[in-house]
């Protein structure tokens, strides 16, 4: 039954963005479809992403490397163990490491500091896929969940977040490999498409940039998999031709940065669901 | 005059502008080129058999400039471009670029190739409907760059068109400088004869594109 909703609402969901007069034609249907899919998102019981935050929700409380304890004491930015609202507030300076970080890189932080975890496990299952549960992703999706409802800041107050956003708007208009594409290739335009795939233009902060910013981490049902912000740039990588870039790399935190400089104000809603 | 019953499309092609909004000039980055080079070597440490770092991570001088200027040059720098891009044009020995257009359309379709989880050996596509509607018929298109219907009709299948058409699959910016599209014959994404079939799929009477 649940899938069922879920596969129903889906294809009227892609059919709407698809063929806009698809909405129009059918009307109020098509409305209450798209009111359903937003219920069914916040519905712990509908929507695939909230079993990674419950798994998440187990690693965070769960003893774990040489010094055999949980990540409870983990500072994300607001004090040790803090949760509340510290995932709109990356990537951010951490003093401790005397450099900005995002949440998979403080993550990984924290489980060789504090819990003594060789992280080499945990790097290898970085994108969950078929018969591979991922930590990072379980996390990430547990830890944005906390933000919900809160608004999108980062505060580009220290020198450090200053280089890295200049680099992440760098590397965004940074045209190279053998497409000569650059993000800005197709995130620089209003309402341009790829294919039938409407993309959101980044270049300029807005409400295209909140929306994009406020939906990551997200259910992607054509993968069948919870994915970051982290893997949606490996992705976007892949697809440029560019090899792919180290995970948890300062590359993709200055990008990761920019991007949410150009949401600044988006209400956090997560994990959605997506294509 | 025949040029006010052209649509919109075929004028905003003949002109090389994309039909959608240039993107506005942002400011040139605060960081310098050597931090901004540690930060990309930083990222890009573990490279597929085969492939270089100069040719997958690197910029050559042409996308550096575009990628500095938001690819938006300034006058001089544009023309430098041009002449630069239109110097590695290669044309079929026997001067004719016209191949055949079923081959080409399905090179039109495919969007793969060249990707770190592609095979080795993956032929590429050239991906044209990512960005261009083409045929009539094909909805599933995109609109990041002018559409091409009916393009070899609208130029009256003219051989000297054809010709220009080949141009610039090969490299799109010895015709606009910073084009925003892949410069297909330099890169060697598509081979000759994948580029003839394009043109032909553009240009050939019986070609869907011109139904």
């Amino acid at each position: 039954m649940k899938v069922k909703v879920l596969g129903l609402t889906a294809v009227v969901l892609f059919a709407t963005a698809i063929f806009p007069g698809f909405a129009s034609a059918q009307g109020q249907d098509a409305e209450k479809e798209i009111e359903k899919y937003r219920e069914m998102i916040n519905d712990p019981m509908a929507n695939p992403g909230y079993l990674n935050v419950d798994r998440g929700e187990v690693l965070w409380k769960t003893a774990r490397g040489a010094k055999n304890v949980s990540l409870e004491t983990c500072d994300l930015g607001e004090g040790p163990g803090n949760l509340e609202g510290v995932y709109v507030k990356l990537p951010r300076y951490f003093k401790d490491a005397d450099k900005v970080m995002d949440l998979e890189q403080r993550l990984l932080w924290c489980m060789d500091k504090i819990q003594g975890l060789d992280t080499k496990d945990v790097i290898t299952r970085r994108f969950g896929g078929p018969g591979r549960i991922s930590d990072m992703e379980d996390l990430v999706a547990f830890i944005a969940n906390k933000s919900n409802g809160m608004k999108i800041g980062v505060a580009l107050e220290h020198a450090k977040e200053k280089e890295m956003y200049a680099v992440g708007e760098a590397m965004f208009h940074r045209r190279s490999s053998i497409m000569d594409f650059s993000c800005a290739t197709c995130h620089a335009l209003d309402g341009a498409r790829i294919r039938l795939q409407g993309l959101p233009n980044l270049e300029k902060p807005g409400k295209q940039a909140q929306d994009t910013m406020g939906s990551w981490p997200t259910y992607r049902v054509s993968q069948s998999q919870t994915r970051t912000m982290q893997h949606r740039l490996w992705d976007c990588y892949r697809q440029m031709r560019s090899p792919a870039p180290e995970y948890a790399s300062d590359g993709v935190t200055a990008l990761t940065l920019f991007l949410q400089k150009q949401a600044e104000g988006a209400t956090l809603n997560v994990p959605s669901i997506k294509r | 005059m025949k040029i006010t019953m052209l649509p919109l499309a075929a004028l905003a092609v003949a002109s090389g502008l994309a039909l959608a909004a240039s993107p506005v000039a942002a400011e040139p980055s605060k960081v310098s080129a050597e931090v901004l080079d540690q930060y990309i070597k930083g990222t890009w440490k573990k490279l597929p058999e085969g492939w270089t770092f100069e040719q997958r991570v690197g910029q050559d001088e042409t996308q550096r400039i575009c990628s500095e200027t938001r690819n938006n040059p300034p006058k001089d720098d544009a023309a430098k471009i041009v002449a630069r891009e239109a110097a590695t044009i290669v044309y079929p020995a026997d001067g004719n670029v016209m191949g055949d257009w079923k081959n080409g359309e399905k090179i039109a379709q495919n969007g793969r190739g060249g990707q770190f989880s592609d095979e080795p050996g993956t032929v590429s596509g050239g991906n044209c409907y990512a960005c261009h509607q083409m045929a009539p018929k094909e909805l599933s298109y995109g609109t990041l760059g002018p559409s091409l219907l009916n393009y070899g009709k609208l130029r009256e299948f003219k051989p000297a068109e054809a010709k220009a058409a080949y141009a610039k699959v090969f490299n799109a910016q010895a015709v606009s400088a910073c084009s925003m599209m892949p410069r297909f014959g330099v890169h060697k994404v598509l081979t000759e004869q994948q580029m003839k079939d394009v043109v032909a799929y553009l240009f050939d009477p019986e070609s869907p594109v011109n139904k």
